[in-house]
This record gives structure tokens, C-alpha cells and sequence, in this order.
């Protein structure tokens, strides 16, 4: 069995609550693990709203901040004890492709700025004209002409292009992993399906794995293998993309799911639904499973510790949820969702 | 579904011949550069009846955000409105002085900018920044009336009465954007311009304000212009949805139709360019804006990316067309062609379409 | 009607483009702004009449008894072509001491506001980058140096040093120079750390000293022009105080000094106007070309140039 190539494990990161710091400590992440394989390549999902954990998860992987407790191991090593030759290597295999295509430029230089620095640091060519081979075969890969594109500054180019050169720079490098937070979110809605596409090539073509983090299911659906539902710093579900997101289990998650707008005007929202108000989806609990105050399944045992992930179905579909500990039989969720969430909160708007 | 949902215009998906609350006719802005004038916006006409929602849809550049600014004439230099009109209840806005404008604006059409929420007075509280969006429009007002038309609006948005003396700070994204949807109902327009309403939201949260937006829009029965490119968002809240690509309305038709039958080539692009969260099917291609907005082609304005481009259009400019009642195209493809070439022209599913 | 296919479209046709207002066609870079340029031009002139002025005109006139003793400029009766400007109580050609004088003022500024620059930078960026208790002790530093009184301080540490150079004077103001650089490059640095393009550079396994230099730096560099170009000014506006008050370095003819001298040789009371005049001319038209410089500058770090994004 190959060592996995990269293994998170029980990453709890909490911020504040130091000596100096003030205010209470807020749990960004807490007990997060996952594992990802060299062979085959997969895009594993990150998914979840503001708040979830998922760029505290993506900044500590970058090493951009340390946990404060738990690992991450690549190939098997720390990453916090990792030596001045390792880290290099870690830095080289596991790039990032960020939300923002515009923030990356460093506006003074022109866009091949970018490419420069990475092949000048990791030694990737010997001389210029070797160099600008590697940059035009990156640039093919994600459909662009280095003379349509090097020379420019970055406000000239589309919010397309610049993304899709976000992406040529991390295939440059050759990378095992490439950390994908919100790639498509700030690119227009026609041209994100040429960027997913690039990732999926990628995949298929180059074995690099994705963590693919985002907040949108839609393209979650569309390219995602494993996906991993974050709720306030913790796993609500995971499992197959597909499975997780036609078959929900976990409470916040089929909440989810339902609010997500259905391009199709024959199926509308039923208004009549009540919808959680905003101090509910706010609150969370402080001890026990997060989502308690909003949850219609809520029980006493659910406030004394987060629950674990429990099998549901088949595969790795598990969800973190006291419902599927397999001692009491399965509520009917489909229809108990809507009811239950009216006679919860009956008075508060 | 409830009864009370919606109005007869849902029913068939084509408004009835009410009253029309908004007529554009012909608008055009430009925006100066040092390197020649940007077109914004084309010259674009169309109309929003009572009681209705209309969406307006385009990639970012398209001119939607520029064309609301443009209709209260909140257009700041060096964007310049040319031409046109924009004509509410009988009276031209463009032909206005800025003081009888004043009139106009918030009591008969209100604007949700975007970012609105962002933009709340972070010293203010909240029943001082309604307060003052109703009395700079209306008359000074009685505080103890002011205090209950306060309440009364809150209610309707779906936040609770202690958001009253609230900061903007000690409120949520969602809470935020209901204060701005508030503020914009305050003096009952005919008319609610929202743009990107819900754009910086959570799914869940974007739910709440998107639904909050139609029951305001059922009790008041006040219309609405949703500019936006989140085309989920837009199948479940407009009656009829309004296409534009660079400066230029392509099409308007009843929100089924449009995605049930789109008829210009950008409008199918776009509908087929959805990610669906209910199957899982091959991603769709296609590329970005081709041409420099600052000079536009002769013709049509789509011509350098339309898959079915003709050698007419790279010559005439299609005009908006209405082809079927409430169903307007500005396409060659419609224009006198013969049942083959409607054939040709019809949406072509993503299994087995190219770009 | 044929239907062309998608792979013969053809290229977009040459730009006609739709013509703009007028007064926007002139704008090539946000560079050429005009208070840049005619600042730039101002202080110039200044370096120029410094550096070319002995080709033109004898600067051995500058010495004392080598002309004619207290003539006035030669548009008022009883004075003389051959001294422009006049001359002074001890036989010093005016013009030969504005030539003579101005660049000695522009240097002294340079070197302490250059040092000043220096330190700061130094301090600025290491405060910046490292943060915690480094950061906390050079912040206080700066800010309790920024609220001593340099001018003060200044008169009574020249009072003291009997043979000051143009050098040891320019090195004074130095400490005194260095707060305001170290307050401003520390501000960029902690806004500028949380960039994008920082963070992107860090991921490209960038060493620390290459992102400050190469990718903080070139953003930083308006600011970092505007604060030297104030350090200047504040710098001779010291200095020229300084020498006014004969804390100067004696033998050298600088502006001040000769103001010095005027006030010693009581050329008010006998309406020696062009005596202490023109110096002051000339260090208010220094004054401004630095202050035009500075808004120039302004403008360029201002945001709404730094690149507008693409559609």
C-alpha cells in the first residue's frame, strides 16, 4: 500500500485567545482529516459557507499558518518538521491557483512576472530560452499564446485570462497537489467552465490532484470526486460528490442543498418554507455538534460532544450526525425538514 | 405551492397587457477614456409592466449595472448618458432638472445598489438611516408615525423589531442587505431597481433575502428590474428575463421560455453554460467578450463569437424583433427566414451541441 | 443565406474609435502629470543655474571684497550691469552667491533626507516584516522621536559644535529625518504583506529580502518619493534656520548664511532689500518645486491610477 500523499490529520486551528490577543477564541477548524492518494489523481471538494474553516484549512496547507494543533503530513513527513530541502520540495509539488485573478499581479511588473520568479526560484530552466519553452507548453495547456499574453500588465488582460495563467504558473512547476480556493467565483459564469475543464485535463492528463474549495455545489457536482461539507470548522458530511449531494444526510447539509436555486422556472421554491432566521444561522453551539440551535433532529445527547462521522449508505459516505449512530431507526428527512423547522422556532422571525 | 405566490402573470408566463410602469426607449452611455469613448450601453429599449419582475442578465462589462445607474441618472463622469428616454408614469427622467428628479427618485423608483449592504453608515443606527431615506424623499414626519412605518417596513423585510436601534456593524450580511431592501420600499415605489441583491451572501442566507424580495414584491405588488448573473437566482424570482451582451439587449422573453427555448445564440450559450446541481453533465465551453467595447462592429453586436454567424450579419444590426407575444429577439436568424432556417437556428441541447 | 462556420470568423476589423472629449487625449501615463513635471522642471533649474552658472558667470565674485561694496540690483539707480543683482556689504556679488548658494541648500537637503530615507527603510521593513515585540520597540521609537522638537534640539547641539561642515550639518538633520520614512515604509509594509501577489510570491519560494525588494518595493516607490521629496524641503527649511541663525558653517555661502550676514550687517535698517531678498526668492521657488513634486507624486499613489481593471 503506497503512502498517501498527503494526510491531514485531527488539524484543529483556533485563533485568539492567546495571552495578548483579545475577545473569546474562535475554532476555525477543528479535527479535520483527510487523505489524498498520488494514484489516481482526484479533485476532492472542500465545500462550505463563510465561516466553515475552509480557507483557514487551505492557508495552513499553503504553510501560510501553523495549526495549533494536530498534522499534516506529506509523503509521510511533517510538514512543521520538515527540513530546508523538504520544504522546498513541498513548496514545489503543492501550488495554489487563489480566488482573486486580479490581487496575484503584482501590478508593477508585466504578467510574466509571475512565471519568472517561480522557474528563477526552483531552478527550472537554465537559461531564458529553455525558460520561455516551459512557459509557451504551460500556456498551451490552458489555451493561451505567450505572445497574445507575456508582455501585457495585468489590467489588460480578462479576469479569464489572468486565472487561466494562475493556473499555467502552478502546472509549470509540475506539482503533485494544486490547492484550488474559489478558482471560478470572482470569473464570469461563461468562462468558468473553461477553467473547471483545464482542472479536469489536468487530472486526467498530468495526475495532479485537486483540493478543489468552494462554496458553490453546482461546479462541486460538476468535477468534484470526494467531497468534504465543512460546518463552522468541522466535517458535516463527506463522501462520493455525487452521492453526497443527490442523497444528503446530514441536517445542515440537506439545508444546503435545498437552498440552492434551481435553474429551471418550472421547479420554484416553495415560499411557503420556513426559512431559519438570521440570529439562528448565526449561532452555534459551544460544546456538542455546531449545528444544534438550527438542527429539527436536535437531542440532549447532541449538546455534550461533536458527534463522530457515522457510516450512511454505502461507500465513504459518512456524516457527522447522533441520527445515523445506527441505535435508533431513520427519521423520513424528506418530509420532516419542513415541518419540524416550523415547530421549532414558532415565535422567533 | 401556495395560492397567493404569485401573480396571473405566472401562469402563462406572459404578463397581461397591464399598465407599464417603465419604458426605455433607446438609451444610450458612454464612458470616456483617454483612448477613445467606451459603449456601454447601445442604445437599449424595453419595457417593465406592474406587478411584474424582470431580470436582467449579462457577463460583467455588459452594461447591466451601467444601464440601472443610467435610468435614475446616478451615471457618474466620465461615464456620460448620450441619448434616450427612460419614461416613468408619463414623464421622461431624462428631460427632468435635478430638483424635480429628487421627486422621482425613492418615491417612484428606489435603487438597491450593489454592495448596498456595504455601504450602510457604519455610525448610524439603523432606524436613523430609514428614517432619513424617508424623510429626504417624502416630508418631515411625525416621530412617533415615523417610528411605526419604521417597524411596519422591518416586518415586511422579516427582521425582528430590535434591529430598530441596531448598528449596521452588530448585523448580519443578510440582515444588512434587508435593511437596504427596506430602505428602498420606504416611500412604496412603482418601481425597485435591485442589482445583485444576494451576490456576497451564503447559499442559505441568499435564499432568506431572495425570498423576502418576492413577498415584498406580492404585498406590494411594486415591479421589479433583478440584475444579475446568477441564472439559478433568476429562474426563481423574474417573470421574464432580459439578455444582454456588450451594451446591447439581445432578448427578453417570459423566463420559461427563455430557458426552456432560448432563441439567440448568446441566450442558449449562456442557459446551456449553467452548472445543474441535478445531473451530472459534461462542462460546456465557451470563450469570453471578443471585441474592445471601446469600437463595436457594424452589424450585430455578437458576431465575432455567434456560432451561426451569417455574412448579413457582420453588415446590418438585427433589431429587437418581437417574434412571439412578449418573445423579443434581435437575431438574423428570425428576421423573414424560412421554417428551414428556424430549424436550424432552434436551441441545440448540450449533448450534442458544440460551440 | 450561408451559415459561415465558427473557424472562418473573421478577425475583428482596425479600431475606428469613437472619438472622446478632448482633454482626455492627452494623457499618455499618469507620469506626466503636470505638478510632477513642473516641479521637476523648478528644481531642476535650480540644480542647473548651480552647476552651469560658473560657465556663465564668474563665481569668484562670491568672495568677499571682489566687487564693488553695496550696490544695488541694476534696475534701480546707482546700480550697474556688471552686478546684476547687486552686491553686499563685504563686497559679495549677489548672482555669484545665488549660483554658489542654491545647490549647497538642495545638497544638504539630499544627504539628510537621503539618510534619513535610509534608516527608515531599514527600520520600516524590519518592523514591518517581523512583527511582535521588534515591531512594538521601533514603533514607540519613532513615534516619541517624531514629537521632539528637532529645531530646538538642533540649535542647542550646533550651539555647541564649533567648526560645523556642510556634512556634520547635513548629518544632524539626519536624526532627526528618519521617524516620519520609518512610520510610512512600516504602514506599506504591513499592508502591503497581506497582497496577493505577496502571498503568490512566497508560494514561488521568493526569499524574504526578494519579496521586499522586488515585490513590495517597486509598489511602494510613489510613497517612499513623496516622503523623501518632504524630507527635503524640511530639511532645508532646518538648515537654512539653522545658518540663519549663524549656526552655519561660516566660509561656505549658502542662502543661509547669507541671510545670516544680512541680518548681522543690519540690511533691513539701511534698505539693502536685495541683500536678504533674493535668497529668500530663491528658496521659495525651491519650496514649491518640491512641494509640486510631492502632489504629483500624490496623485500618481493615488489608487484611482494604479491600473484599472479589464472588463
Amino acid at each position: 500500500m503506497s503512502q498517501p500523499l498527503l494526510e491531514v490529520r485531527n488539524a484543529t486551528k483556533i485563533f485568539g485567545g492567546g495571552f495578548l490577543a483579545s475577545g473569546t477564541p474562535t475554532v476555525a477548524l477543528q479535527n479535520f482529516n483527510l487523505t489524498i492518494t498520488e494514484e489516481p489523481a482526484t479533485i476532492t471538494t472542500i465545500a462550505g459557507e463563510s465561516g466553515s474553516g475552509k480557507t483557514t484549512l487551505a492557508n495552513a496547507l499553503l504553510g501560510f499558518i501553523s495549526l495549533t494543533s494536530g498534522q499534516i503530513l506529506y509523503r509521510g513527513q511533517d510538514v512543521a518538521t520538515m527540513n530546508r530541502q523538504q520544504q522546498i520540495q513541498y513548496r514545489r509539488e503543492v501550488q495554489a491557483v487563489s480566488q482573486d485573478p486580479y490581487a496575484v499581479y503584482n501590478p508593477f511588473y508585466r504578467v510574466k512576472h509571475i512565471f519568472d520568479i517561480s522557474i528563477k526560484n526552483f531552478r527550472l530552466a537554465p537559461n531564458k530560452r529553455a525558460a520561455r519553452e516551459l512557459i509557451e507548453e504551460a500556456l498551451k495547456v490552458v489555451g493561451l499564446r505567450g505572445e497574445e499574453v507575456l508582455e501585457k500588465y495585468p489590467h489588460q488582460l480578462s479576469g479569464g485570462q489572468r486565472q487561466r495563467m494562475m493556473v499555467a504558473r502552478a502546472y509549470l512547476l509540475q506539482p503533485r497537489l494544486i490547492v484550488a480556493d474559489e478558482p471560478v467565483s470572482m470569473v464570469d459564469a461563461s468562462l468558468r467552465a473553461m477553467i473547471l475543464d483545464i482542472m479536469l485535463r489536468l487530472r486526467d492528463e498530468q495526475n495532479i490532484s485537486f483540493l478543489y474549495i468552494t462554496h458553490d455545489l453546482s461546479t462541486a457536482y460538476q468535477i468534484g470526486d470526494e467531497i468534504f461539507v465543512l460546518y463552522q470548522g468541522s466535517i458535516a458530511e463527506t463522501g462520493h460528490t455525487a452521492e453526497v449531494i443527490e442523497n444528503p444526510k446530514h441536517p445542515y447539509v440537506k439545508l444546503l442543498i435545498d437552498s440552492i436555486p434551481v435553474p429551471d422556472p418550472e421547479e420554484r421554491w416553495d415560499t411557503d418554507m420556513r426559512l431559519p432566521s438570521e440570529e439562528e444561522l448565526r449561532m452555534h453551539a459551544d460544546s456538542g455538534c455546531r449545528f444544534y440551535p438550527r438542527c429539527p433532529y436536535r437531542m440532549d445527547r447532541c449538546l455534550e460532544k461533536q458527534p463522530p462521522l457515522y457510516q450512511v449508505d454505502s461507500g465513504d459516505h459518512r456524516a457527522a450526525c447522533y441520527v445515523y449512530d445506527g441505535s435508533q431507526p431513520m427519521p423520513d428527512m424528506a418530509r420532516k425538514t419542513q415541518e419540524r423547522v416550523d415547530h421549532v422556532n414558532p415565535g422567533a422571525v | 405551492m401556495s395560492a397567493t405566490m404569485n401573480t396571473k402573470a405566472d401562469v402563462t408566463g406572459v404578463p397581461s397587457r397591464r399598465n407599464v410602469v417603465l419604458d426605455v426607449r433607446n438609451l444610450r452611455v458612454h464612458y470616456e477614456t483617454p483612448r477613445g469613448d467606451v459603449v456601454a450601453v447601445n442604445g437599449i429599449s424595453f419595457k417593465v409592466y406592474e406587478g411584474e419582475t424582470i431580470g436582467l442578465v449579462g457577463e460583467s462589462g455588459c452594461g447591466k449595472t451601467t444601464a440601472a445607474m443610467a435610468i435614475l441618472r446616478l451615471v457618474q463622469p466620465p461615464g456620460r448618458i448620450l441619448g434616450g428616454q427612460v419614461i416613468v408614469e408619463g414623464t421622461d427622467l431624462l428631460a427632468l432638472d435635478e430638483h424635480e428628479l429628487r421627486d422621482v427618485r425613492w418615491r417612484q423608483v428606489a435603487l438597491i445598489p450593489q454592495g448596498a449592504m456595504n455601504s450602510l453608515n457604519p455610525v448610524m443606527r439603523v432606524k436613523d438611516q430609514i428614517g432619513d431615506a424617508i424623510t429626504t424623499h417624502d416630508h418631515h414626519q411625525e416621530p412617533r408615525a415615523l417610528k411605526e412605518r419604521i417597524l411596519e417596513l422591518l416586518t415586511m423585510v422579516g427582521l425582528p423589531g430590535r434591529v430598530y436601534d441596531m448598528y449596521p456593524h452588530e448585523l448580519s450580511g443578510g440582515m444588512k442587505q434587508r435593511v437596504c431592501i427596506a430602505m428602498a420600499i420606504s416611500l412604496s415605489p412603482s418601481l425597485v431597481i435591485a442589482d445583485e441583491p444576494t451576490s456576497a451572501l451564503d447559499v442559505v442566507v441568499q435564499r432568506v433575502v431572495a425570498q423576502t424580495l418576492l413577498q415584498v414584491k406580492q404585498k406590494l405588488g411594486v415591479s421589479m428590474i433583478l440584475i444579475g448573473h446568477d441564472m439559478g437566482l433568476q429562474a426563481q424570482l423574474v417573470d421574464r428575463i432580459a439578455v444582454m451582451y456588450a451594451g446591447n439587449i439581445v432578448e427578453i422573453a417570459p423566463v420559461k421560455a427563455a430557458f426552456a427555448e432560448p432563441l439567440h445564440p448568446y441566450t442558449q450559450l449562456l442557459i446551456a453554460s449553467i452548472p445543474s446541481i441535478k445531473e451530472r453533465k459534461p462542462l460546456k465551453v465557451t470563450g469570453g467578450l471578443t471585441h474592445d467595447l471601446r469600437n463595436p462592429p457594424p452589424g450585430c453586436i455578437f458576431q465575432f463569437r455567434c456560432p451561426k454567424v451569417m455574412e448579413k450579419c457582420r453588415v446590418v444590426t438585427p433589431p429587437l424583433r418581437e417574434l412571439k407575444p412578449d418573445h423579443l429577439v434581435a437575431c438574423h436568424l428570425y428576421n423573414g427566414a424560412s421554417d428551414e432556417e428556424h430549424r436550424n437556428a432552434a436551441y441545440v441541447s448540450t449533448t450534442s451541441g458544440s460551440s | 443565406m450561408a451559415i459561415v462556420p465558427p473557424e472562418q470568423v473573421a478577425p475583428p476589423p482596425e479600431p475606428a474609435v469613437v472619438r472622446g472629449g478632448a482633454r482626455l487625449n492627452r494623457w499618455d501615463s499618469p507620469w506626466l502629470n503636470p505638478r510632477l513635471l513642473i516641479g521637476a522642471a523648478m528644481v531642476l533649474a535650480v540644480v542647473l543655474v548651480g552647476v552651469l552658472g560658473p560657465l556663465f558667470w564668474d563665481a569668484t565674485l562670491a568672495r568677499a571684497a571682489s566687487s564693488p561694496l553695496n550696490l544695488p540690483p541694476m534696475w534701480v539707480a546707482g546700480g550697474t550691469p556688471a552686478h546684476p543683482l547687486g552686491t553686499e556689504n563685504s563686497g559679495r556679488d549677489m548672482l555669484a552667491l545665488m549660483i554658489a548658494g542654491a545647490p549647497w541648500s538642495l545638497r544638504v537637503g539630499l544627504i539628510a533626507a537621503g539618510v534619513g530615507i535610509l534608516v527608515g527603510a531599514l527600520l520600516g521593513f524590519t518592523a514591518g516584516f517581523m512583527g511582535g515585540w521588534v515591531d512594538s520597540v521601533i514603533r514607540t521609537i519613532a513615534d516619541a522621536a517624531i514629537t521632539i522638537p528637532a529645531l530646538a534640539v538642533l540649535i542647542v547641539i550646533a550651539a555647541f559644535v564649533r567648526q560645523i561642515t556642510v556634512e556634520t550639518m547635513a548629518l544632524l538633520l539626519a536624526l532627526f529625518a528618519w521617524p516620519a520614512p520609518t512610520r510610512l515604509i512600516r504602514s506599506q509594509v504591513l499592508t502591503l504583506r497581506e497582497r496577493g501577489y505577496v502571498q503568490m510570491a512566497r508560494l514561488s519560494g521568493a526569499s524574504t529580502f526578494a519579496i521586499m525588494f522586488k515585490e513590495m518595493l517597486p509598489n511602494m516607490s510613489p510613497y517612499l518619493a513623496a516622503s523623501l521629496v518632504g524630507g527635503i524641503s524640511a530639511a532645508i527649511l532646518a538648515s537654512t534656520s539653522l545658518e540663519a541663525l549663524g549656526l552655519g558653517p561660516t566660509r561656505i555661502p549658502t542662502l543661509g548664511m547669507t541671510i545670516f550676514y544680512s541680518i548681522q550687517g543690519a540690511g533691513i535698517l539701511r534698505g539693502m532689500w536685495w541683500w536678504w531678498g533674493f535668497p529668500i526668492v530663491v528658496l521659495v521657488f525651491m519650496f514649491t518645486g518640491l512641494f509640486l513634486i510631492a502632489t504629483g507624486l500624490d496623485e500618481i499613489a493615488n489608487p484611482r491610477l494604479r491600473g484599472a481593471k479589464a472588463p
